[in-house]
């Protein structure tokens, strides 16, 4: 019987795919894309993962986990393997996915759905569940602390050292998105900016006036958060308050950087942790509701399968599908990020160790979902209204005359249309609002009206704004503070005081380094003229992927010392497509000619053109800054090559040595303790 | 319906006090537990002292 379930799943996958592969020329129901990936899901799970966890790994349901030995009730606390689940999601799932592969959807809709499809399953599901699994089996260790027992301190170093840097270029990039979804947007600033006083309200009701009812907090700020969507519209309506909203986008950065800051030195309790709790709710029913609204609706896709822009003329960001589209989409198909969840965090709530492929390959098969849904709605849109939503100004000009040149392209748009839909959605202009946010919140938008009600179409765009500005601002304030904390703890090698985590002097200094270094890419992405994220979000893929990879290396490692060595190739595989991919997106952002590809090509072009003196007085003012800024993303490119390639070495070095019998650092496992929690546990 | 009210409640953390008193009565009998408040303080500030978030 359950064979012939399995033989089922196959089938609809298959005919899914089928489906997806010979319709050309016309348009394709979303609901192929939707069944094809979930029998992807469920059939890589039953035979690949559950393949991995008992063959490879060997899970062991009599084995004590860190959870069990070391419960002290509070972070070690054997958990309901459904419940670590939703933690793990919650943890594991911010913007990214929704971003990269609105992106990517230049391309078509077929490229970047292949990638976060075949990404997911061999790669990042796979990391995930690795690195959950060999944490656990170390204590719930941190991937630093993996990296230098397992590879050596060099191996350690550059793990800290890529997490510290792709938290920067990470905090810079959301920015962005945040600031170019709020520019001249009163009605969406107002509401991003009530969540702040409703967050501290929250804060101050879990700990003072009911404490430690988080269900009550949370369902009252989730209450006065949609409140919040709908008075954005009555100062929408209003001429003095309009205008009191009403920001570009240099004075966002700045109040962005200042929000950062605050959050940064202000206690927990009172902004990050009620915040926190608002965003994961908002975040998990607004999937839920994107999920069942795509049922219901199954809306036509309106992009074609591969665009022209394959050949590296994307507006949107340039550069040729491969390796750009696997740059581009990194969470949603594989994410270094999560290696940092999946150790140290999750890895102490683990109840049994036959609970882990559920969680780290099935939490990431659930984030890829959010990543096709995104997709979905990113293509759902007229290919036309998508382009004119996230073409930069400096590519295409501004209205009429980017209306003809995206036309031009054989993606009709027009004025009239343009501005009926900003009327719909309560906006001035949806013209050349890049970062993903807008275009995502608009396919958002229309697939909840038409599937809840057509007439709320505005409160359906600014709360699928606030939505995303919600759990970019949280990522933002979480990230800014874990950077505070190592960047504390690595001063306190130099001098001691710094190290205490609550010394003001340290807490000051720490936080506004890193503010300022994520602040200064941020300012500068406004400054460009091609829109920061063809600057910023390559970047930030290229950091992310060689994350992955230094986790991947930790795992091939792992496998290679414990003797496992011919199924090295599990991790193996994933770790030497992400070799390729990272190194020549680097290459080609290093050495390209292209001046939208290459930094240094870029900030030679700006030079010359400065010194000819053929640049408007304005533009020249800032020149300098933009060249200085090329040079130095050029330079951290190479940065993360290197660290990514020193990784890899380290890693190819220690299994080396295995091979031939030269000494290698030990294997760090704790030992087998018999778990208590084990029904037919039996004392021996 | 009974047990979909305890997941949702375990996953929320609104539970977080009961389970830590279950805990040190099972565990450390004669030690005496923190207050729902103090309690409630004291997980707040150890939840963020790490990374909880990605991108």
């Amino acid at each position: 019987m359950k064979k012939l379930v399995w033989f089922g799943i196959a089938i609809l996958g298959t005919a899914a795919l089928a489906m997806i592969a010979t319709s050309r020329g016309e348009t394709i129901n979303s609901i192929w894309l939707v069944a094809a990936a979930l029998c992807v899901y469920a059939l890589a799970y039953r035979f690949y993962a559950l393949w991995i966890s008992t063959k490879i790994l060997v899970t062991d349901k009599t084995r004590a986990t860190p959870a069990e030995r070391f419960d002290n009730g509070l972070d070690f606390t054997p958990t309901n393997k459904w419940v670590t689940f939703g933690h793990h999601f919650a943890a594991i799932a911010g913007p990214g996915p929704l971003v990269g592969p609105t992106l990517a959807a230049q391309f078509g809709y077929l490229p970047g759905t292949i990638w976060i499809l075949i990404g997911a399953v061999l790669g990042g599901c796979v990391q995930d569940m690795v690195t959950l699994f060999f944490s656990t089996r170390r204590d719930g260790r941190s991937l630093g602390q993996m990296a230098r027992d397992e590879l050596g301190p060099v191996g350690g170093a550059a793990a800290l050292i890529g997490t510290l840097s792709i938290m920067v270029i990470l905090i810079s990039v959301l920015g962005l998105v945040v600031v170019n979804a709020l520019k001249h947007s009163p009605w969406g600033t107002s509401t991003v900016m009530a969540t702040i006083p409703v967050a501290i309200l929250v804060g101050l009701y879990m700990r003072h006036i009911r404490p430690g009812k988080v269900l009550e907090g949370s369902l009252i700020g989730v209450a006065l958060l949609l409140f919040s969507v709908a008075s954005g519209g009555w100062i929408d309506h209003n001429a003095a308050l309009r205008a009191f909203f009403d920001f570009d986008s240099q004075t966002l950065v700045w109040l962005v950087i200042g929000y950062g800051f605050l959050a940064a030195i202000l206690p927990v309790w009172l902004l990050l942790a009620p915040r926190d709790y608002l965003s994961t709710y908002m975040k998990l029913g607004t999937v839920i509701a994107l999920a069942l609204a795509i049922f219901i609706m199954h809306p036509e896709i309106k992009m074609p399968a591969v665009t022209s822009f394959v050949d590296g003329t994307g507006p949107i960001f340039a550069g040729k599908l491969f390796p750009f589209v696997f740059i581009t989409i990194a969470c949603g198909a594989i994410s270094g990020f999560h290696a940092l969840v999946s150790s140290g965090t999750t890895p102490k709530l683990i109840a049994n160790e036959e609970d882990i492929p559920m969680i780290g390959y099935g939490g990431m098969a659930l984030e890829s979902f959010v990543a096709i849904m995104a997709m979905t709605a990113a293509t759902v849109l007229d290919p036309g209204v998508f382009f004119a939503i996230n073409s930069p100004p400096g590519l295409v000009g501004t209205g009429a005359i980017a209306a003809a040149k995206i036309s031009s392209w054989g993606f009709p748009v027009s004025m009239e249309q343009m501005q009926q839909l900003a009327n719909e959605m309560g906006e001035k202009t949806l013209f050349a609002r890049t970062g993903g946010a807008p275009s995502l919140a608009v396919g958002m938008a229309s697939i909840f009206g038409n599937a809840f009600g057509r007439s709320l179409l505005s409160i359906w765009y600014h709360f699928a704004i606030m939505f995303e500005a919600v759990f970019i601002l949280t990522t933002l304030d979480a990230g800014t503070r874990v950077g505070r904390f190592m960047l504390q703890d690595m001063l306190g090698n130099l001098y001691k005081p710094m190290g205490r985590t609550s010394w003001l002097p340290s807490v000051l200094i720490s936080s506004a380094a890193i503010v300022a270094s994520w602040g200064y890419f941020l300012y500068i992405g406004v400054l460009d003229p091609y829109g920061g994220v063809n600057l910023l979000w390559p970047l930030f893929g290229i950091s992310n992927q060689m994350l992955a990879a230094i986790a991947l290396s930790v795992g091939t490692g792992i496998l290679i010392k414990s003797g496992k060595a011919r199924y090295a190739w599990v991790t193996g595989i994933p770790l030497a497509w992400l070799c390729v991919i990272t190194t020549s997106a680097a290459w080609e952002k290093i050495t390209s000619a292209d001046i939208r590809i290459g930094f240094f090509a870029a900030a030679d072009h700006l030079s010359e053109l400065l010194s000819l003196g053929k640049l408007a007085p304005e533009k020249a003012a800032v020149a300098p800054k933009l060249i200085f800024n090329m040079q130095l993303d050029g330079i951290i490119t190479i940065f993360f090559v290197i660290v990514l390639w020193t990784v890899v070495f380290e890693m190819l070095r220690v299994g080396w040595r295995k091979t031939i019998g030269l000494p290698i650092p030990p294997v760090s496992e704790s030992p087998h303790i018999p778990s208590r929690l084990v029904e037919d546990w039996v004392r021996d | 319906m009974e047990k979909l009210w305890r997941l949702i409640r375990q996953l929320s953390g609104e539970d977080a006090y009961e389970r830590y008193l279950d805990h040190v009565r099972k565990c450390h009998p004669e030690m005496a537990p923190l207050d729902r408040k103090a309690f409630f303080v004291r997980e707040e500030e150890r939840k963020w002292n790490g990374i909880r978030r990605c991108c």
